[in-house]
């Protein structure tokens, strides 16, 4: 068929018929027809607005936790292809382990465990340095006294370690899919191993990720409604609290859905796009 | 050294004054394979030594040996009086003195020409952006292609990516430069381009060693062919006599299989 041909039949109404996303349609029809709901329906109305005050604190900690998961991510990712056997050895019984147990887990983990645990050090950290009796002009060098960690820093702590361990392995994944010949060629100039990562593999690798990395916030996203198991007040736990006292169940948890679909579908949909964009990413 | 059987002062005190490039008894396994078997090799200065063979033969693992890409499993190499294989020798600071261009250019995609030029340069020369710039124009000038200099390499054809590649390595001011097989992804109507810039550099006396299948290019450049097979350095001679007199019988072999053709 020839090019021409091709685009005329593009643009035949047939067969832009046969082309529309219907799941798309359907979704937004279906949201649509929630939200004319959410505006009309008295009931709605007060589930709505119950609800949407979790949309802080779902976005705050995913965000956050996304963040910190990215960074210590690529620290493990980078660890993970670290000729280096301590390194390599360490990283990768952190990521096994972690990529092993439930996110649910890892959460009450570090809740009840893993949080305290920290508090009870760094206190224990401040106590044996003020011992030493080290003061700077009179004062303590040191004053720690942390005494606790609110649930909503611990659910970000679970969620950083939980997506550190999957994010890691995108972006070994994404530098190990860059041909030797990057690093050689960089090496054959002189520089050193972390120069050839930071100005030539990392800048490719990153681009080449990108729509994991994005597929992964989504999935965080998601998850984040786990932290509502400690009482964190998220969209999950506001619906949770809105249908226990209420029993309006189906419309709450409607509502509860449409609020992470609106987020969840718009990102996935830009992440396609990003997708798309990836074999022509290098000209410019 | 222990296999020098002649007086110490008869000879420099390190082979490694011996040339610009110095390999004694190089030998690289990857696993049971043994892809170079005991090669020794001297250049001087400002001579071009071409090596030649069948592929699989390891005259890109030897060329690798150069400049560390390989890190020879016996043997030791010098360069610029530097004992590569010495753990305590600062390799690159070496190797930044070494130019090398590869058979799959390996021009870094996320950046512009100009930019593939000017990286180490300023990451490994520490020279600022306009120095780098200005030294990088005059390669690209060299090469003959200036005005592709803010095209991403994956607009250029391949053998304007090949000559982006040798000027990305002469801007970095080396003393050698090393080629890989620097034609054998070309096209044919493209190789010529990328011969003439090496034919030039040899002409202003640049040292360079070229692994290669251009028996053309090697007859008009080199001072020195060396013949490889099987990972052994079978002959070594001016290109007259490997070419026109070849003294051993798997050389004459080989030549009179790719002239053949």
């Amino acid at each position: 068929m020839s090019t021409q041909s091709a685009v005329s039949t593009r643009h035949r109404p047939s067969q832009i018929l046969a082309r529309l996303p219907y799941w798309l349609l359907t979704a937004i029809l279906l949201g649509l027809l929630l939200l004319w709901n959410i505006l009309t329906d008295a009931d709605y109305n007060v589930i709505f607005n119950a609800v949407v005050k979790g949309v802080r604190i779902t976005v705050t900690v995913s965000l956050i936790a996304y963040a910190g998961a990215l960074v210590l991510g690529l620290i493990l990712g980078l660890a993970r292809l670290s000729t280096k056997r301590v390194i390599l050895e360490a990283a990768s019984f952190y990521v096994e382990i972690v990529r092993g147990v439930p996110m649910l887990v890892i959460l009450y983990y570090i809740a009840f465990v893993g949080a305290p645990g920290l508090v009870d050090l760094i206190n224990w950290l401040g106590h044996w340095i003020n011992s030493l009796g080290l003061e700077l002009l009179g004062a303590p060098l040191v004053d720690f006294s942390v005494r606790n960690m609110d649930f909503t820093a611990r659910a970000v702590l679970a969620l950083v370690i939980g997506y550190s361990a999957f994010i890691s392995e995108i972006f070994r994944a994404g530098i190990e899919s860059i041909d030797p010949g990057q690093m050689e060629a960089a090496r054959s100039q002189g520089m050193t191993h972390w120069q050839a990562m930071r100005y030539v593999i990392l800048p490719q690798a990153i681009r080449r990720v990108l729509p994991p990395l994005g597929n992964d916030f989504i999935a965080m996203l998601k998850d984040s409604a786990l932290v509502s198991v400690l009482g964190v007040q998220d969209i999950t736990q506001m619906g949770k609290v809105y249908a226990a006292s209420t029993f309006r169940f189906f419309e709450t948890y409607n509502v509860v859905a449409f609020l992470y679909l609106v987020m969840t579908i718009a990102l996935s949909l830009l992440v396609r796009t990003m997708e798309r964009r990836m074999p022509s990413g290098y000209q410019r | 050294m222990a296999t020098n059987a002649e007086p110490a002062g008869a000879r420099p005190a390190s082979p490694g004054q011996e040339g610009i490039i110095v390999l004694r008894h190089v030998s690289k396994h990857f696993g049971e394979l043994a892809a170079v078997k005991d090669a020794n090799l001297t250049v001087q200065p400002g001579q071009v030594l071409v090596l030649i063979g069948p592929s699989g033969s390891g005259k890109s693992t030897l060329l690798r040996c150069i400049n560390l890409l390989e890190r020879p499993s016996a043997g030791e190499v010098w360069v610029d009086g530097y004992r590569m294989t010495d753990p305590a020798t600062d390799i690159n600071q070496v190797r930044a003195e070494i130019g090398m261009v590869f058979q799959q250019f390996n021009l870094y995609p996320h950046l512009s020409v100009l930019e593939n030029v000017t990286l180490a340069q300023r990451v490994v020369r520490g020279r600022s952006r306009s120095q780098a710039e200005a030294i990088a124009m005059r390669q690209l000038e060299k090469v003959g292609i200036p005005e592709q200099a803010h095209k991403m390499p994956s607009q250029l054809s391949g053998g304007q990516q090949q000559r982006v590649a040798i000027a990305r390595a002469l801007a970095m001011d080396p003393k050698i430069m090393l080629f890989d097989e620097p034609t054998s992804a070309l096209d044919p109507e493209m190789i010529a381009e990328v011969l003439d810039v090496m034919l030039a550099l040899a002409r202003e006396g640049m040292t360079m060693v070229v692994v290669t299948h251009e028996m053309g290019f090697a007859r008009k450049a080199a001072d020195q062919v060396v013949f490889m097979d099987h990972g052994q350095i079978v002959e070594t001679g001016p290109p007259e006599q490997i070419f026109d007199h070849p003294q051993q019988e798997r050389t004459k072999r080989f030549l009179s299989q790719i002239l053949r053709a």
